[in-house]
């Protein structure tokens, strides 16, 4: 009897260690190739969207669900290594230096009395830039970047961060106070890198409404204004530089292209044409214009201005949606006969792209005592809520340009080449279906943009990890596996907000 | 984000792995079970209170108990070659149990207890798995309390059987969806839990002596719907502390994090057994059972919520057969040895395989013996191997935005079933 209780009990111990294996297990070495890489040390260089900022702000589950991080998770099945990122210390995401708030917190979409709307999350932020983190980090993506930025001695110096010197991003994970990102990143010796860089070299430009400067011609960035487009020539050469130190240890790499600003909401939300009238109403605001109107039939028929532009800056309301009043400096100056110029004014045209801030103030009175002052009615809208068609030519020169470089240096150097270009213009213009429904780029419901209206959500970044995959088993004969994304969050709601 | 995704996904009660198909647990007697879990037609211990009451009458002795426990290492591993994602489940050691008397009043009559555990489950995935908006972990339980009567009719033919009493507790937690979790991003999700949920039942069986060594046995034993109106429902991690769900839209509503009651109903099906037992020699004695379980009675798992929100979880099972097949080797007076083999169709249909019932057919290899310590007491040991194939599944039925988003995967699982147990008669 003793015996048969003891073999029982030994019995016991033996199932606990029978479980169930796969014939082919997917974490059996080999089931996943490599290919012709090593991705043992995985460096991904970029800005913002490379760092997994979204929602206005960067903080922790945003980063985990970085592309860079995504990959790094599927790598681990064909030799991958760790994966570091620097971690913000919350997930409220606002920055402190030296106990100020420096950067707001995340947007949440909040539901209150007029339904729901983007809010900053409520709570004081922990990340305090001055708590310098230690590296080497594998995901240096330094949100706010430009490309020459990376190469700039000092873009992480804590003591530059207040006069905006240098990048609080950069600050708390540069190695030195002189340290520039491509330097801190090439001396991980990556085996393999992705490098997503030029977004902000004519986003900035764009998001302000192209107050900035296309400074095409000035090849030295030094001179540069933050909102201002970077010289195509100067893109070029640094790019070249950026993908050289990269190269230099790396087995394999991956470039990826810049998007149209047409592909994102936040130029494709607020619709030209976004003010409501009444035939009443409109007919009173003519009146308003007649004498504008007037002197603009009178400057064409004079030949200060062409009859094209004289019909576009006469300003018409009708009952029923009306193009928003904008001021563009592009238009011509004209003597006003009062004494000094003439406001430049036009109604918007569907060529226009309004940003997505212009949303919070179109419709408010500019002067609370005066229900005339009615911002793109009475009042113009400004004009860094306005992307014109001369700004998005400038842009799209600028882009075309980079893009241009980006996919030559590609191919020259044996790189896979993501045209995220391509794909996102696919997201913005059809959708993409994806296991639970359409990925569109309409703003809040979706799914693939953030609530700042420029920064994917997770899932959006989970789909631009897929289409590096793809190119990456593409280019490098490998068969790693893509990531679900319907499993990624989108848009966070909470009614807990300032 | 849609009501879908929010509200219908929200939840689902029950089911699980077990080790015959569905939620039903076939280890009602270590002599039975030795010999591939036969026994409607195979008169020998007090066992036959489950597996065929209307034997009782014709057992040798005036008293007879016969009792036991076995322990279930039961696991699952799941992989998803596409999204390179994998999941094992760490489910703890079940202890099913039976325990059964019946006395001989009379010549003619025999009086039984049966209380014993033939559905329950307890699967657990890794919190916040890839199927975790199907189920994070599931403890299912049922006990049956069951008086009989046992009726020889003539000495060729006898009736029994009895009503039973269930008692029933169930413990439940899967994600809200596939996405939703608070602002640090922890998972939303929701826990039901009920206990002492009870209903009543009924058996019954014949059995023919068609000679002294061959016997045939039919038993039925009753649909018993398990409904669940006293339980909590717990929602934990949603991105809402307020008492009141947020509207986003009409398709989008947040519940607030709290709890709240629910009702659900869980059907543990009724099964029909017909069989026979042949005793080949003095030494050796043949089994055969056939048994029929009714699962289609288990279409849907429909959790309402006293919040308001809904969870609709087709099921869709269908009714399900198992082939049994045992021998018995009296080696001497003192050993008994016993060897099975028994054929498990699962209810699971294609498209409806979910990580709480992860069940495909299996076949099961049995093996036991009997030690007889004196006349009156023997010491019955089992074991049970459940052999499954490896199984490319998925379940359909999850929706998000209005349509059906299936959870597939490869599936393969494993059952090591040692059973003990002792036979006294008198």
């Amino acid at each position: 009897m003793k015996y048969y209780i003891k073999y029982m009990a030994l019995l016991a111990v033996l199932l606990t260690a029978c479980e169930p294996e796969f014939e082919n297990s997917i974490e059996d070495e080999g089931f996943y190739s490599n290919g012709d890489v090593d991705f043992s040390n995985f460096v991904a260089v970029g800005n913002s969207l490379t760092a997994g900022y979204g929602d206005g702000a960067l903080y922790i589950t945003g980063q985990e669900t970085s592309y860079p991080n995504l990959m790094a998770k599927q790598f681990s099945f064909v030799g991958g290594g760790e994966f570091n990122q620097p971690l913000m210390n919350d997930n409220l995401g606002g920055m402190v230096l030296g106990g100020q708030q420096i950067t707001e917190n995340r947007l949440v979409l909040s539901v209150g009395a007029n339904g729901p709307a983007p809010k900053r999350l409520a709570g004081n932020p922990t990340t305090e830039v001055s708590n310098l983190l230690t590296g080497p980090f594998n995901n240096m993506g330094v949100p706010g970047a430009k490309s020459f930025h990376l190469l700039a001695p000092g873009y992480g110096n804590p003591a530059g961060v207040a006069s905006g010197a240098s990048n609080p991003y950069f600050a708390r994970f540069a190695s030195s106070t002189d340290a520039t990102v491509i330097g801190d990143a090439a001396a991980q010796k990556p085996t393999f890198f992705t490098l997503w860089i030029g977004n902000n070299d004519i986003l900035s430009y764009s998001t302000s409404g192209g107050v900035g400067v296309d400074e095409t011609g000035n090849l030295d960035p030094s001179t540069y204004g933050s909102n201002d487009i970077t010289d195509p020539n100067v893109f070029a050469s640094v790019y070249s530089n950026l993908v050289t130190a990269l190269s230099a240890s790396a087995s394999g790499g991956v470039l990826i292209n810049i998007p149209d600003v047409t592909s994102i909401p936040y130029f494709t939300t607020v619709p030209y044409n976004a003010i409501p009238l009444d035939a009443q109403t409109a007919a009173f605001v003519n009146q308003s214009y007649a004498d504008y109107n007037n002197a603009m039939a009178t400057y064409a028929f004079l030949g200060y201005i062409s009859a094209e532009e004289a019909t576009a800056r006469t300003i018409n309301f009708q009952a029923g949606q009306n193009a928003v009043v904008l001021s563009d400096e592009d238009l011509t100056p004209l003597p006003n006969p009062a004494g000094g110029t003439l406001p430049m004014l036009r109604q918007a045209t569907s060529e226009d792209l309004i940003v997505l801030t212009a949303s919070s103030i179109l419709g408010t009175l500019a002067d609370p005592s005066n229900p005339s002052s009615v911002i793109g009615v009475g009042v113009p809208l400004s004009d860094q809520y306005v992307l014109t068609t001369t700004e998005q030519a400038s842009v799209t020169a600028a882009q075309t340009s980079y893009n241009a470089t980006i996919q030559a240096l590609a191919q020259a150097n044996g790189l896979a080449f993501v045209d995220v270009k391509s794909a996102l213009a696919q997201v913005s213009t059809g959708g993409i279906t994806y296991d639970g429904g359409v990925l569109t780029s309409t703003f809040v419901t979706g799914g693939t943009f953030s609530l700042d209206g420029v920064h994917p959500t997770p899932r959006g970044y989970a789909y631009v990890t897929n289409l590096i995959i793809k190119e990456i088993n593409k280019t490098y004969n490998s068969t790693v596996p893509v990531v679900n994304v319907g499993d990624y969050n989108t848009i966070t709601i909470s009614n807990d907000v300032n | 984000m849609s009501k879908n995704f929010t509200l219908v996904a929200v939840f689902l009660i029950i089911a699980a792995t077990s080790y015959a198909g569905g939620y039903r647990v076939a280890l009602q007697g270590q002599r039975a079970l030795a010999m591939g879990h036969t026994g409607v037609a195979y008169v020998n211990t007090a066992e036959l209170a489950f597996f065929n009451p209307a034997g009782l009458v014709f057992l040798e002795n005036r008293l007879n108990i016969s009792a036991g426990v076995s322990a279930v290492f039961s696991d699952v591993t799941w992989q998803n070659e596409t999204f390179g994602q994998t999941s094992d489940t760490n489910s703890p050691t079940g202890t099913p149990f039976y325990l059964y008397g019946s006395y001989a009043a009379t010549e003619w009559l025999s009086l039984g207890l049966a209380v014993y555990t033939p559905y329950g489950s307890s699967v657990e995935w890794p919190t916040d798995w890839a199927g975790s908006h199907l189920v994070n972990n599931i403890e299912l339980a049922s006990i049956f309390i069951q008086p009989l009567v046992s009726i020889k009719i003539s000495d060729k033919f006898s009736i029994g059987g009895g009503p039973i009493f269930v008692t029933g507790n169930v413990n439940f937690n899967r994600n809200a969806n596939r996405t939703l979790s608070d602002i640090d991003g922890d998972r939303s999700n929701i826990t039901v839990d009920d206990s002492g949920v009870t209903n009543w039942g009924w058996s019954l069986g014949t059995l023919f002596n068609i000679t002294d060594d061959f016997r045939i046995g039919a038993h039925y034993r009753s649909e018993i719907i398990l409904d669940s109106k006293d339980g909590e429902a717990t929602f934990s991690n949603f991105p809402n502390d307020s008492g009141t769900p947020i509207v986003v839209s009409s398709t989008t509503v947040i519940p607030s994090n709290g709890t709240t009651g629910f009702t659900a109903s869980l059907p543990l099906p009724a099964e029909m057994t017909v069989g026979l037992s042949y005793d080949m020699s003095d030494k050796w004695t043949f089994n055969f059972d056939f048994s029929r379980t009714f699962w289609d009675v288990y279409e849907n798992l429909d959790i309402n919520f006293s919040n308001g929100l809904e969870s609709i979880n087709p099921r869709n099972y269908e009714n399900s057969s198992t082939y049994k097949f045992g021998v018995q080797y009296v080696a001497n007076e003192t050993i008994a040895l016993r060897a099975g083999y028994y054929f498990d169709e699962s209810p699971v249909q294609p498209g409806y395989f979910a990580p709480e019932t992860p069940r495909n057919d299996a076949n099961g290899f049995t093996a036991g013996l009997s030690f007889n310590i004196n006349q009156k007491f023997a010491i019955d040991a089992s074991f049970l191997y459940l052999r499954f194939d490896e199984v490319k599944a998925s379940y359909d039925y999850y929706q998000e935005n209005g349509q059906n988003v299936p959870f597939k995967g490869t599936y393969k699982s494993s059952a090591f079933i040692p059973g003990i147990g002792i036979t006294y008669s008198l």
